[in-house]
């Protein structure tokens, strides 16, 4: 799905990726842990392909194309979606408007995927003016539910978000990765799993989200650098009792 | 002739030649001002296509539906008018001066008509315009239009326009000024007074379409009473020369209220000059101006002045202005006059282009770069206008979405 090779990326002067080797597979789910200022939010906007992060050296290549020097929508419409910690206010662009924006080939039961994001109160509100945390959060997921994205980048899902809106949140992350449980008349869970093709790339600060969202591979950024490669879990425990600094160790 | 009148055209004989406070002076000479009259059209669905096509685009319907009734002016000549409700007039603001002796004592009292120039002018050579009145307690079931058309190149257009709300009534008007497409140049002259009695609410929608050499020189203003509403939109989003004015509201009643909604954008060879004023003259009187400025490469002036002249009056003024071309300029001037203590102003403007955060956002959900301007720009416009009915503000919304498509 996603391929990254040798990434090496400037934002102004200076050197915020410094040779980033990463593949996703299709149906694959991979958590990035790492302090703050590490890249963590540079690596996902350079996927996305935001001005102001300059690929001096590397490729990216999702779907078996190089997108390296592609733009954001052409991005966006090979399936690349991105959820963002602090999305700007829209002044006058409605949230409905902008669900419907997300999806132009196919109208989107719009009612229906906000009551299951308990948003539907938000829909006629100006996008992302003075929304709290949650509902940043909340407005994101309905836009990308709506954009219906193959590779889902997500910039800290859970940050700002009470413990009762993270079950949903997570919910619906599950459910944008195919991984949401339940029963399914036509097919078998096994058969579902076997086929899912959905595939995730998320920040997390705190781990919490990883109680709600079964992640497949972990990674510790560090001052730019990938440092490790792991089970989600083990990388998560391991952080919590040394701390970043062990991940240091591992770079050098 | 009726009692006040000697002294009005005497006032007007002397400020014949006066040049205006802002705006460019225009020569009155340059233009024509004599045209043929044309004959009444009984049923206005018997209009050219063309002509339809343009009256719509004004927001005013040739269809008349949703509508209480219907004014239309061409040139010199009042050409239709109905109305399908008691208690509402319309007719043209002549007949009116002539049918009641009162109608005097309106013309010129919110205007001075020796303003300027093209107030005197108005007086001394006025052609028609609309005369609309809400009888007390009266509310209109649906908007009354009117639209005055300009079909004769290089013709100077005087009407003078009276509208009253009379106490406990709620009268609401979408109206439309246009030029026709043949037309390239003209002057349009619009004296409107408007008096919005006791506890009387109205609203005033104002679309203009002019032409790239079209020169506008409204000249408005407004009473408002105890506890009357009074709400203004304006909107000209199309090309035109010179365009200056600066419609002013005076609240002179407890409790009364004054709110202006403008949208401006000044396509490349346009100038606009336009602001709005409030005079807060009694308590607890309140005012909101605010006004959207687009350039795509001409010059937008948005002015806005509130004065509170007594304690416990509110006014709050907005002016946002977009660059969207390279060139252009929006000049905000935003202007809060407190006379007294106890007054409680504030205003908010700001000026820039688009943030590029702000596009990128919406190009990551796969909107190019066209669609995603377009998206903010539309957002931009979109003001939520208090106590505007729901097929006016479908209307405006509509007349934006069209102007949107030709212009950006």
């Amino acid at each position: 799905m996603l391929k990254v090779e040798n990434l090496w990326v400037n934002v102004g002067d200076k050197e915020v990726l410094k040779g980033i080797n990463l593949e996703i597979k299709p149906g694959e789910v991979h958590v990035l842990f790492g302090p703050n200022g590490s890249g963590k939010t540079s690596l996902l906007m350079t996927l996305m392909g935001f001005s102001g992060y300059q690929v001096t050296e590397g490729t990216i290549v999702f779907k078996g194309k190089d997108i390296t020097n592609l733009g954001i929508n052409e991005r966006a419409r090979l399936g690349l979606g991105m959820s963002f910690q602090r999305p700007p206010t829209i002044k006058g662009l409605k949230t409905r408007q902008m669900v419907a924006l997300c999806s132009p080939a196919k109208e989107v039961p719009l009612v229906e995927l906000a009551a299951r994001l308990k948003f539907q109160d938000f829909l006629e509100r100006d996008l992302n003016a003075g929304f709290s945390g949650g509902e940043l959060k909340r407005s994101e997921l309905l836009q990308l539910l709506a954009q219906n994205p193959d590779l889902v980048l997500l910039d800290e899902p859970e940050s700002g978000v009470d413990l009762e809106s993270i079950v949903l949140i997570g919910n619906v992350i599950n459910e944008l990765l195919e991984r949401e449980p339940g029963r399914n008349k036509e097919k078998s869970t096994r058969e579902r799993r076997n086929k899912r093709a959905k595939a995730g790339l998320l920040i997390t600060h705190t781990g919490y989200i990883l109680n709600y969202i079964d992640a497949d591979v972990g990674h510790v950024l560090f001052d730019g650098v990938l440092s490790c490669q792991g089970n989600p879990r083990e990388t998560l425990k391991c952080i919590q009792k040394m701390g970043y600094e062990e991940c240091l160790r591992c770079v050098v | 002739m009726k009692r006040g009148r000697a002294e009005k055209l005497q006032k007007a004989q002397k400020a014949a030649a006066k040049s205006a406070v802002i705006g460019e002076d225009l020569d009155l000479e340059k233009f024509i001002h004599e045209v043929p009259a044309r004959p009444y059209v009984k049923d206005l669905s018997t209009l050219t296509a063309a002509e339809k096509k343009q009256l719509l685009a004004s927001g005013v319907d040739p269809a008349g539906i949703e509508r209480t009734g219907s004014f239309l002016q061409m040139d010199h000549s009042v050409v239709h008018y109905d109305v399908q409700q008691e208690g509402l007039e319309i007719m043209s603001t002549d007949e009116a001066r002539e049918k009641y002796d009162w109608v005097e004592d309106y013309y010129w009292r919110a205007v001075a008509v020796d303003t300027d120039k093209y107030t005197a002018r108005a007086e001394l050579h006025q052609e028609h315009g609309y005369f609309i009145r809400a009888l007390p307690g009266v509310k209109t079931a649906f908007p009354l239009q009117a639209c005055l058309f300009t079909a004769q190149e290089g013709l100077a257009q005087e009407v003078h326009n009276l509208i009253i709300a009379e106490e406990g009534s709620e009268l609401h008007i979408i109206t439309g000024c246009v030029a026709s497409h043949q037309v390239k140049s003209g002057l349009h002259i619009g004296i409107s007074e408007f008096y919005v009695k006791k506890g009387a609410k109205l609203s005033f929608t104002m679309i203009h379409n002019w032409a790239e050499e079209f020169a506008v020189r409204p000249r408005s203003a407004t009473i408002v009473e105890e506890e009357g509403v009074f709400l203004s939109n304006y909107i000209c989003m199309r090309p035109v020369k010179s365009l200056q004015m600066y419609p002013t509201t005076y609240l002179t009643g407890s409790k009364a209220i004054a709110r202006y909604y403008t949208i401006l954008v000044a396509t490349p060879g346009s100038l606009l000059d336009v602001g709005s004023r409030v005079f807060l003259r009694a308590p607890e009187t309140k005012a909101e101006l605010i006004a959207r400025t687009i350039t795509t490469g001409g010059e937008a002036i948005n002015r806005g002045h509130i004065v509170g002249e007594v304690p416990e009056a509110k006014g709050h003024l907005e002016c946002h202005g977009l660059i969207l071309a390279p060139k252009g300029l929006i000049y905000a001037v935003p202007e809060l006059e407190g006379r007294v203590a106890g007054v409680d102003l504030s205003h908010e403007a700001a000026v820039g282009k688009i943030a590029q955060e702000e596009i990128e956002y919406l190009m990551a959900r796969g909107l190019s770069v066209r669609e995603a301007t377009a998206a903010i720009v539309r957002g931009f416009l979109n003001v939520d206008i208090i106590g505007l009915p729901k097929e006016l503000k479908a209307e405006l919304d509509k007349v934006i979405a069209a102007s949107e498509k030709e212009v950006f």
